[in-house]
């Protein structure tokens, strides 16, 4: 059973290739797989009849109660043999019914395949999720399906409504078993059922579980998206709309019917609902033009029979009820084949149009009789048997004194009486000949066309006498139900008894009614229709966009403060609630570690306080500048070196790029635009800074188990060959971090170039046009020519023949230059750049790193760039800032990988150590080439901060100044 | 465990300062603001990583300060630097194509907001009576006639529909355009 489901799933996967080959012949080969699944389980039948039924299950997620089980019961054996049968029927007729030049014939072969599989897996799911889901994917397929003329409005808005009605019922059902698995601790759908649970919080779980099965069975209220469905090919309608889909939430009714039919509320909503979509049904359909939306209301109708039937709760009514949803699927989906023929003969489904077509299509007009004679419960078809067995089951509850037998009965026998008229108004409105319309024309009748709904037509008059054995298999259903009287037999004939008279009164009626069918109609002109739930459906979807709108409005008001208000807001009221339920405090509250400790804080509080009101961008820069030395202090009194170390550094850096970008902008720091709410700002940065506080006090009491990190000095030293715990944490023993972290550096480092460069990242240093890339060593040192720009040094000779020493600084107007810094600059950058290497290397066991090393070589490098200029700093850092960063993240990617490829886990180090003459006893660990590329990542970013917020903002600004002076506009 | 009331001030300091400069609309005082920020958080974890202590060398005597917070921090401070380093080009790309330091209003936000419930729903009705209509084998006379004629009438009906929602949705002073959806 599960492999055949997954042998739908495969083939249909397939199906789109297949039909671009074969076209619709595709048709018939794939109807092989439900006819294959029919045969298999007719070949279950035995094991069904002796109440053993197979099941099948494979563990999915246990803890969840997600389990794929199947199960083949009577009830599951019977809508097994519908879907898979009349599936195949259906698929097999489109092959005639479409043309290989059909839009989108591989999607619909595939999706009505899915289909067919999904809803045999529905009916024979026993847990109660996998049921679900199966449940919702019908309504997907359906979806798709209904909409398969996608061109057209009224297909996609039909596909859409379907979906949408159905979707939700389902959800709310699915609230529903989770309740009911919950309560009864178990998913499986027989259990569940065999427990019969009781009290309140199952009727509520049944009560939400009708929801769906009645959306999907399309009773009323819910009942609008089944005629506005039909604007799907018809045999899409045949199938889905007929005999699988809608019959589900029947099938649903059915199968709960043995443990929650004496569940509060059962009988009096599903008798009342199932009565009322009858007689709405077959009222509507007397009034319908369009044949398929005639059979859609009488399937509405029908459906609705078979809910009261089914719901009802006896083991009569129970036998009756499955017999009378297998003669309706037969009836009704060789019908909707019929009328699919029809309107590809005649190109008109209006009965208004239709003439003659009995005489010229006499075969499709017989199969039709034999039909709507089941339909209408004519005697010996199927549709006879199963509606006396209904109206029996009915009558001998309403004699032993049940009202609601009475009421059952004579509702039946009302909406019978309405479906004999519809089913007369059909035969006619189709076949019969018309004074004033114009016959149609004489088509010969193919025999392919025919076979399907000729088959199930014919099946329906083939069944009657056979129903007495098909009700000893029916039987192993319906003896689930409790005995109330004798239990009845399925027959042909059971004699003029009560349920035959009844009978034999609603096709007399009914006939009555068709003929009578002018003042009828003109009288049911008359009558407003009592309820028109597509209306109400399509107000409250339009209410919803109106909602949706709204809120949309109000919340997405494009204000990015007004955002970073509702986030922060939410932070502030989510984590205050969690904080307020918190009994985790710390056991004491110091004042000061120390008095250091006061100090710096009571500077850094002063710093950020005057920040608020500070009114130029410089003092700004500055003032953020304090709290972070003054965070830097705080790390080094706490005893973290290494930070303290990074922080300066950091810190430093910021500030001279703060500083580069400010010289661009005007120097006061702006009026305050747009932000109008200072006291609304105020209140939320303190809110969240109270917020903050109890936050660390509590995070910090919570630290009552011992650290982890207890263990790290060891593992530093032992397995990381390091002292320096904090510098193997970050290269080593969470180098991952550390990768990513890189990542994050290459990408904001890229992200400013881009946003300065524009174009191109590697366009700016003016050493390619000054000096050729591969140099000698002497050659570096002889600028060319164009290097010197002589106008701004008046005093020097003949520049080319000396070696210069100051590179660039000359390009810089004399105004603008310190001799005294360059020389001085010039003297310490080797010196700076060991420094930083020796940061790099000592960073193992001593304060350092290659954060630290790769800060201050870049601050080098920013030394030599405020000093000379950017031709300084492009004879400074003569590569490009991109391959430094690329090659850094290579090398650190690399040492995290190359372990992989000796089988060690990734970022695993390795120790080499050696005693070398002269150098002495020397250690090395590969983490050390992680740190390398660390160090080159932030000598990159350095590095690009200052080509592009330092030398390409210089360029820009000169190219503007040249503009202007040059007077044209840009 | 106990806490340094004045680490936990000027955490709480730099963050009120912070979020009150992050709400603003200037770049630059966002910017400020992101730094606070940023700083306070660092000092965050440097609370809860404990008590102060000797500095985690291996082979130092002493209780040490907690190492991993540490190496959080760390990392924090030079992302940190990576992500102002990307404010700072922004404020200057502004400034050159704006002339402005302003974040504003989206104008396509507003936009969205004014138009309120305007997508059209489609209808779910019966189509046409025929899927196939002239395109049949032996099609009758009138195939398409009335079909066409009722698809005429249902579209006027909808048409009106969908008037007298506009001229509703317009009461409520906003814009609404339908000209799409009369197709």
């Amino acid at each position: 059973m599960l492999a055949l489901l997954a042998i739908f799933a495969l083939v249909a996967l397939v199906v789109p290739a297949l039909t671009r080959a074969l076209g619709v012949r595709v048709f018939p080969l794939i109807a092989i797989v439900p006819a294959a699944a029919f045969v298999y389980t007719l070949t279950l039948t035995p094991q069904v009849m002796v109440g053993a039924p197979p099941t099948e299950t494979v563990m999915w997620i246990s803890q969840l109660q997600l389990d794929l089980s199947v199960r083949v019961d009577t009830l599951s054996w019977l809508l097994s043999l519908i879907v898979t049968g009349v599936g195949a029927l259906v698929i097999l007729y489109c092959a005639k019914y479409f043309t290989n030049s059909e839009e989108g014939l591989g999607r619909f072969a595939s999706v009505l395949l899915a289909f067919t599989g999904v809803m045999y897996g529905l009916v024979i799911a026993d847990n109660v999720y996998l049921l679900f889901i199966f449940w919702e994917a019908t309504s997907v397929f359906s979806y798709l399906l209904i909409g398969h003329y996608t061109g057209r409005t009224a297909s996609r808005g039909a596909a859409m409504q379907a979906l949408i009605v159905t979707t939700a019922g389902g959800l709310v059902m699915l609230v529903g078993l989770v309740m009911l698995a919950e309560h009864s601790a178990t998913a499986s759908l027989t259990e569940i059922i065999d427990r019969e649970p009781h009290g309140a919080i199952v009727t509520v779980a049944v009560m939400l579980i009708l929801v769906g099965a009645l959306t999907k069975s399309a009773i009323v209220p819910f009942h609008f998206w089944l005629p506005a469905a039909m604007a799907a090919p018809t045999p899409v309608s045949a199938y889905l709309h007929a005999a699988a889909m809608v019959q589900a939430g029947i099938y649903l009714v059915a199968r709960l019917a043995p443990g929650f039919a004496d569940t509060p509320g059962w009988r009096p909503l599903l008798l009342g609902l199932g009565l009322f979509t009858m007689l709405v049904g077959g009222w509507r359909a007397l009034k319908q033009f369009d044949l398929k939306l005639l059979l859609a209301y009488g399937t509405v109708s029908q459906l609705g029979f078979l809910l009261v039937v089914v719901s009802y709760g006896t083991r009569n009514a129970a036998l009756a009820g499955v017999a009378l949803l297998l003669t309706h699927a037969l009836f009704k989906a060789a019908l909707f084949l019929i009328v699919g023929i029809t309107d590809h003969r005649a190109g008109t489904r209006d009965l208004r149009k239709l003439s003659g077509l009995g005489r010229e299509a006499p075969f499709l007009a017989g199969f039709a009789v034999l039909a709507t004679a089941s339909m209408a419960g004519i005697p010996f078809t199927a549709g006879f048997v199963a509606k006396e067995a209904v109206l029996s089951a009915f009558f001998e509850d309403a004699a032993s004194g049940s009202a609601a037998g009475w009421v059952a009965l004579i509702g039946v026998a009302v909406g019978s009486t309405l479906t004999v008229a519809y089913s007369a108004r059909f035969l006619w409105g189709a076949f019969a000949r018309k004074e004033g319309v114009e016959k149609v024309r004489p088509v010969h009748e193919s025999v392919p066309f025919l076979f399907s709904p000729g088959l199930l037509a014919i099946t329906g008059i083939v069944l009657a006498p056979l129903f007495g054995a098909l009700g000893t298999v029916l039987a192993g259903y319906s003896t689930l139900l409790p005995q109330h009287h004798d239990d009845y037999a399925l027959a042909l004939w059971h004699g003029f008894d009560v349920a035959f008279l009844v009978s034999t009164l609603t096709v007399l009626g009914g006939l009555a009614l068709f003929f009578a069918r002018a003042p009828v109609f003109a009288g049911q002109s008359r009558v407003p229709a009592l309820i028109d739930s597509s209306r109400l459906y399509r107000q409250s979807m339009r209410a919803l966009d109106r909602v949706a709108g709204r809120v949309t409005a109000t919340t997405q008001r494009g204000s990015l403060p007004f955002y970073l208000s509702v986030i922060l807001l939410v932070m502030v009221g989510a984590v205050g609630t969690t904080l307020a339920l918190n009994r985790t405090w710390p056991t004491s509250l110091l004042l000061f570690d120390g008095p250091t400790q006061l100090a710096i804080g009571a500077i850094m509080v002063v710093a950020a306080l005057s920040l608020g009101g500070a009114k130029k961008r410089f003092s700004a820069a500055l003032l953020v500048g304090v709290t972070g030395y003054g965070l830097a202090a705080l790390f080094a009194f706490h005893g973290a070196p290494d930070l303290a170390l990074t922080q300066v550094l950091v810190e430093t850096v910021t500030l001279i790029a703060f500083v580069l970008v400010l010289r661009r902008l005007p120097a006061r720091l702006g009026k305050e635009h747009g932000s109008v709410h200072r006291g609304v700002r105020a209140l939320i940065g303190a809110a969240v800074g109270l917020l903050m506080a109890v936050v660390a006090v509590v995070a910090l009491g919570a630290r009552t188990a011992s650290p982890i990190s207890e263990a790290l000095p060891k593992l530093a030293h032992e397995i990381g060959h390091g002292n320096n715990v904090v510098n193997v944490v970050l290269v080593d023993i969470r180098g991952w971090d550390t990768l990513g972290e890189l990542a994050v550096i290459v990408a904001a480092a890229t992200g400013v170039a881009s946003l300065v460069f524009l174009r191109s990242r590697t366009d700016n240093l003016p050493r390619d046009a000054e000096r050729p890339r591969k140099q000698s060593l002497t050659s570096r040192f002889t600028p060319s020519p164009e290097l010197i720009a002589p106008e701004y040094v008046p005093g020097v000779q003949d520049p080319s023949t000396r070696n210069s020493w100051l590179l660039a600084g000359r390009r810089l107007a004399p105004e603008n230059r310190s001799i005294l810094l360059e020389v001085v600059i010039r003297l310490l950058f080797h010196a700076i750049v060991v420094l930083s290497l020796y940061l790099l290397f000592a960073g193992h066991n001593l304060p350092g790193g290659g954060f630290a090393g790769g800060l201050v070589a870049g601050l080098a490098l920013a030394g030599r760039y405020l000093a000379g200029g950017r031709y300084e700093l492009a004879a400074a850092a003569p590569f490009d800032a991109g391959r430094v960063l690329g090659f850094g993240l290579l090398l650190a990617a690399g040492t995290a990988t190359v372990p992989l490829f000796f089988g060690a886990q990734a970022l695993t180090s390795t120790f080499f150590e050696a005693t070398i003459p002269v150098l002495g006893h020397l250690e090395f660990t590969t983490s050390t080439i992680f740190d390398i590329g660390v160090y080159l990542v932030v000598v990159g970013m350095v590095l690009d901060v200052l080509r592009s917020l330092g030398a390409e903002i210089d360029r820009q600004q000169e190219d503007a100044s040249d503009v202007l002076e040059s007077g044209s506009t840009i | 465990m106990s806490a340094s009331l004045t680490l936990v001030v000027v955490m709480a300091v730099l963050y009120a300062v912070g979020v009150f400069m992050l709400l603003e609309r200037s770049m630059t005082r966002v910017l400020l603001g992101f730094l606070l920020v940023g700083n306070a958080t660092n000092l965050l974890i440097l609370i809860v990583s404990g008590r102060p202590g000797v500095a985690p060398f291996f082979g130092d005597e002493g209780t040490f300060a907690d190492p991993l917070p540490q190496a959080f921090i760390l990392t924090s401070i030079v992302i940190t630097f990576g992500v102002s380093a990307f404010l700072m080009a922004l404020i200057y790309r502004s400034w050159r194509l704006a002339n402005a330091d302003v974040v504003h209003d989206d104008s396509e936000d507003i936009e969205v907001g004014r138009r309120t419930a305007a997508i059209a729903m489609e209808r779910a009705v019966a189509g046409d009576d025929t899927e196939f209509g002239t395109r049949a084998a032996a099609a009758v006379a009138d195939a398409l006639d009335l079909a066409e004629q009722e698809r005429k009438e249902d579209e006027a009906s909808v048409n009106e529909q969908l008037r007298m929602q506009a001229s509703h949705t317009e009461s409520d002073g906003a814009e609404h355009d339908t000209t799409e959806e009369g197709k």
